[in-house]
Order: C-alpha cells, then sequence, then structure tokens
C-alpha cells in the first residue's frame, strides 16, 4: 500500500462568502487509498470545501494541491484524475443511461474503442446491467445515484469525492451504496472522500473521519483515536452518533 | 478543441431533435414562402410587358409583397431565431445539474460556451441555407428567370451577414443564461433588449437628433439638414438592427452605392433609374459594407468576452 503518499492537501483553506465564512482556515491531508468521512451539520461548509478542491469556486485564501496540482490553476490536470459526484446530481433525462455515460467519456477524451467496454464494465460494476438502454428520465432516485457513481468511474480516477452519495435514499439502497464504495476503495486503491449525515455508515467504511462545525474543522482523526481523546473510552463500546453529538454540543 | 467538439456534437444532436427547432423551422420557412410569393407575384405583374431589369432574383428579397420585404422581416425577426436557439443554454443544464457534471469533467470552461455557440450557428446556418435554397427555387418558378452568378453570389453573402448577425443574438441569449440563473428571467431579458435595440434606438435616434440638432421649419439650410441626418445616422448605428439592414441592402441591391438612404425615389421610378446606371460590382458592394460587418463581428465578441469573464470564474454549485 502507497503509505504515506498524500493524494490531497489543503493549508489554512478560507472561503468568504460576504459575511459568512463558510470555511475557516482548514488544514487537511488526506493519504492515498484511503477513505475519509467528511462529517458535519447542514451548512458547515462540507460542499463549499469540496467545491475548493476540484476548482469549481475561488478559496478566499490558503493553498490547495490535489494529486499533485493546484485545483485553481490547473484544474484540468485535477479533473482528469479526480471524480466528483455532486450533491444533487443531474443527467439530461431525454438520453439514455448509457448516451450520457458515453458522453462522459467523450469529454474524458477516453477513445471510442476503449469506451465502450469501460462503459458495459461499469453499467455492471454499479448493478445497473439491463437499464443501460432506458431514458433518465425513467430512473428512481437510487438508480440515478448508481449511474452517478458509474459515471465517476467511467474517467477510471485516482481520487473520487461523492458529496452525500445516500442522499435520499432508502436504508438498503444506501447501504448497498455504501458497500459499492467500499468495495471499489479496496479492489481499486481509489481514494475515497465522502461527505454524509449516515453516521452508522460513515463509521463502517470510514478509515478516518473529520468532523467540520460552522467552517471548522474540530476534529480529525481515526473514529477510534476521538473516541480515546473525548470519550476516555476503548472500542466497540462507543458509537459514532455519540462521538459526534459529543463535538457539536461544545462547539 | 475536444472538449468543444464534444459538446458541439451533443448540441447540435439535440437542437436538431428538439421540438423547438421543429417549430421555430416550420414557422420561417412558412413566412418566407409566403413572402416571396407575394413579392414574386408583385413584381411579375409590375413587370408585365416591360424588359426585365437586371438583377430581377435579388428584387426577391427587397421587393415589399406584402407588409415586409422579406430582407426587412429577417432584420425584425431574425434575432428571436438567435434568442430562442440560445436564452437557456447554460442556465437550463445549471437547473437540471448537469453543470456541475459539466464542469467537473477535464475539458476547458470556454469550450463549453464555444461548443453551444457553435452548434447554434451551425443550426442557424443549416436553417438559412435551407430556406434559401427554398426560396430560390420558388422564385425562379414565379419569375421564370435563372439568376446569375453575381446574383447568387451575392445571395450567399447575404446569407453569411445574416448569419453574422442572427449569431450575435445568440451570442446575448447565452450572455443572459450565464448571466441570470432563471430560465424566465433571461428569456425576457434578452426579448427586451432586442426590442430596445431594434425599435427605440431607431426612434431614439429620431429624437435624439431633433435635440442635438434641431431643425426649424423656416431657417433649413442644406448644412443643417446633412448635419440633421449625419447624427441621426450616427445614433442609430447603435442598433444591430440598422447596421444589419444597410449593410445587406447594399449587398443585395446592385444599384446602391451607399448605405445612405437620403434619396427619395418611388419603385417605378427607382426601376427606370436602373436602366440608365450601371450596378456596382460586388467587390465594391463588399467594400461598402464591410466596415458594418467588421462592427457586427466586434459587438459579437465584446458579447463572448464579457460571457468568458462572468463564466470563467463563476461558483457551480449543484443545487
Ligand atoms: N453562494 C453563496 N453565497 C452565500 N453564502 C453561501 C453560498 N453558498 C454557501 N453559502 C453558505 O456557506 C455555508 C456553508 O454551506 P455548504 O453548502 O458548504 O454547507 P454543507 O456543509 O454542504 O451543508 P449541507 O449538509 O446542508 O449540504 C452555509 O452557511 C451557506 O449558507
Ligand atoms: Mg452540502
Amino acid at each position: 500500500m502507497a503509505e504515506d503518499k498524500i493524494i490531497l492537501e489543503t493549508q489554512n483553506l478560507t472561503k468568504r462568502y460576504g459575511q459568512i465564512l463558510a470555511v475557516d482556515g482548514l488544514s487537511l491531508q488526506v493519504q492515498a487509498g484511503e477513505i475519509f468521512g467528511f462529517l458535519g451539520p447542514n451548512g458547515a461548509g462540507k460542499t463549499t470545501t469540496i467545491l475548493m478542491l476540484l476548482g469549481l469556486t475561488q478559496p478566499t485564501g490558503g493553498r490547495v494541491r490535489v494529486c499533485g496540482f493546484d485545483p485553481t490553476r490547473e484544474a484540468i490536470q485535477v479533473k482528469r484524475r479526480v471524480g466528483y459526484l455532486p450533491e444533487h446530481l443531474g443527467f439530461y433525462e431525454d438520453m439514455t443511461a448509457r448516451e450520457n455515460l458515453r458522453y462522459v467519456s467523450r469529454l474524458n477524451g477516453i477513445p471510442e474503442e476503449t469506451a465502450g467496454p469501460r462503459i458495459e464494465e461499469a453499467l455492471q460494476t454499479v448493478g445497473l446491467p439491463d437499464d443501460g438502454d432506458r431514458r433518465v428520465g425513467e430512473f428512481s432516485r437510487g438508480m440515478r445515484q448508481r449511474l452517478g457513481i458509474a459515471e465517476v468511474l467511467i474517467k477510471d480516477p485516482q481520487l473520487v469525492i461523492l458529496d452525500e452519495p445516500t442522499l435520499g435514499l432508502d436504508p438498503d439502497a444506501s447501504n448497498r451504496i455504501i458497500g459499492l464504495i467500499e468495495e471499489l476503495s479496496r479492489a481499486k486503491g481509489i481514494t475515497v472522500l465522502f461527505s454524509s449525515h449516515h453516521l452508522h455508515q460513515v463509521q463502517k467504511i470510514s478509515d478516518r473521519i473529520g468532523i467540520m462545525i460552522r467552517g471548522r474543522m474540530v476534529a480529525v482523526g481515526t473514529i477510534d483515536q476521538l473516541a480515546q481523546e473525548k470519550l476516555g473510552i476503548g472500542k466497540e463500546t462507543y458509537t459514532l452518533e455519540e462521538l459526534y453529538l459529543k463535538y457539536f454540543q461544545e462547539a | 478543441m475536444r472538449g468543444v467538439y464534444t459538446v458541439f456534437r451533443k448540441e447540435l444532436a439535440d437542437h436538431f431533435s428538439s421540438y423547438r427547432f421543429l417549430i421555430l423551422f416550420a414557422l420561417i420557412t412558412m413566412v418566407s414562402l409566403i413572402m416571396v410569393y407575394m413579392a414574386g407575384m408583385g413584381l411579375r405583374e409590375a413587370l408585365e410587358g416591360a424588359v426585365k431589369p437586371k438583377f430581377v432574383f435579388l428584387m426577391l428579397f427587397t421587393s415589399t409583397g406584402a407588409l415586409f420585404s422579406l430582407s426587412q422581416f429577417v432584420a425584425f425577426f431574425g434575432p428571436l431565431i438567435g434568442l430562442v436557439i440560445g436564452f437557456d443554454a447554460i442556465n437550463r443544464e445549471r437547473s437540471t445539474g448537469t453543470l456541475s457534471k459539466l464542469v467537473s469533467q477535464p475539458i476547458y470552461r470556454d469550450a463549453i460556451i464555444n461548443g453551444k455557440f457553435l452548434a447554434g450557428v451551425a443550426t442557424i446556418a443549416i436553417m438559412l441555407t435551407s430556406i434559401a435554397l427554398m426560396i430560390s427555387g420558388l422564385g425562379i418558378l414565379i419569375l421564370g428567370v435563372v439568376p446569375g452568378i453575381d446574383e447568387i453570389l451575392r445571395v450567399v453573402f447575404y446569407l453569411l451577414i445574416s448569419l453574422f448577425y442572427i449569431s450575435f443574438w445568440l451570442g446575448v441569449a447565452i450572455l443572459f443564461s450565464v448571466l441570470f440563473r432563471s430560465i424566465a428571467t433571461s428569456a425576457l431579458a434578452s426579448v427586451a433588449l432586442w426590442i430596445f435595440f431594434s425599435f427605440f434606438v431607431t426612434l431614439g435616434a429620431n429624437v435624439l437628433a431633433n435635440a442635438l440638432v434641431p431643425m426649424e421649419k423656416d431657417a433649413t439650410t442644406v448644412e443643417q439638414v446633412i448635419k440633421h441626418v449625419r447624427t441621426q445616422k450616427a445614433l442609430s448605428l447603435l442598433s444591430p438592427m440598422v447596421l444589419y439592414t444597410d449593410s445587406t441592402s447594399v449587398i443585395i441591391d446592385p444599384m446602391k452605392k451607399s448605405t445612405r438612404s437620403l434619396m427619395l425615389v418611388g419603385p417605378l421610378e427607382e426601376l427606370s433609374l436602373s436602366r440608365f446606371q450601371n450596378p456596382l460590382p460586388l467587390s465594391q458592394s463588399l467594400l461598402v459594407v464591410f466596415p458594418y460587418i467588421a462592427v457586427l463581428v466586434a459587438i459579437t465578441l465584446v458579447c463572448f468576452g464579457i460571457t468568458y469573464a462572468v463564466f470563467m470564474l463563476q461558483e457551480i454549485r449543484a443545487l
């Protein structure tokens, strides 16, 4: 395993919207191959952080490096390597799932001969092998989420950033998505950074977590470390829920 | 380049499979065929028994059969084609969430704008060309004349200038689709701008010219009249429509030697005058209108500049 290899790094990253300090001096490192769970209440600044990591919005201050590049100035290099699943994902509703995937693969400059097999593989992986020729307009929420992950996989990313991948899914569907994410990360060594409000799922698959409250990262580490620090109790006797609430009350 | 081409291809396919395009195309075809039919019939009647003047074919575009001539029609309503094609180019993708996806792919952001603009231009070009072919066919049938090479070339340049003109409005529509998040707002704003520039600027130029260079009833010297007309002319050049009508009228009418319109002659007088005049060669006509075309292209580029400046650094958040 490529331990110690830092794939994502921010230093004192700040984003200000007028009076609101959406992200306040964030310094974070994510290692290659790990699954990093990103927690925080609504409006904490998770999405804003993610947008800055991808160069989709300009930081007010601080430094970001993703896969060794600066997302503001070398956006193309970053976007070639990073797959991003937005919070509210959209598709071209009149196009079929395959056509949507085909468009993304063309935008990524994947040659047509390799694109075909890759699209089939991605559909297979996310469990939509028979729905490729259906219009996305007919898809359920869960299927759309899967298709979104398929789109992320098409570009064969080093790092994937998922903003609430289980938003609006039923427990079974969201467990399956979480399982899929874990499987992909472990099988292909893809680094995953994902935000979520489903604490037990975060606990299940994350190597490390970060808790952000009102723009400040109040805790980063493995769940065990944080529990030791905060609650003074050992393994398996706490839930992430208790830990999270504790941080939340303190902030 | 790859990005531009990919976006272009998809957008073009979208245009051609959309109802919007079908309706627009059907409407324009219908109107232009009717107008050319009326113009053609009118011409045939007027020329009954007379020797056909040179360039009768081109008169199809300039003679007013019904209310408008075809070139006036394009001047007034051509912008709507550009607006209808472009007013929701960016903000629709923003509201469906696909823009987030698009900008997180490894293409430059301007590729999205360029791809969409070029797809719109291609759509307009195809529309204009096919309509011109239909019109020409109908015109040949009615008038029974075959256009000469010079006439065909003039029609081609006429189409080209029309394409520039409509593309300018497409650029405006795309700019508004970047500026306004709501599709209804951008539609309204582009229509408002169209009305402003097409109708109010020409009217306003009159009013302003009257204010700047007043013409008293009794003491009107020739210098005053000329100055007045010049002022009015200069002000009305602010309108893309005036730029367009002035330049196309020179291109489509070889007898016209300047873009000035201070000559008062009736249509029949003009016809008989034309028998004693020599037409301007195409190259000279082009020379006359070149500055107009340059201005048209320049304002399109300005429009693009603003679009880029706004879109490049804009935050794209999936909502
Ligand atoms: N364009 C904007 N203008 C002004 N304030 C903004 C803008 N976008 C976000 N904010 C503010 O920034 C803060 C962080 O928002 P952000 O979307 O990053 O939160 P989040 O952690 O993703 O929340 P959620 O869990 O609800 O998705 C919020 O207080 C929000 O109101
Ligand atoms: Mg969010």
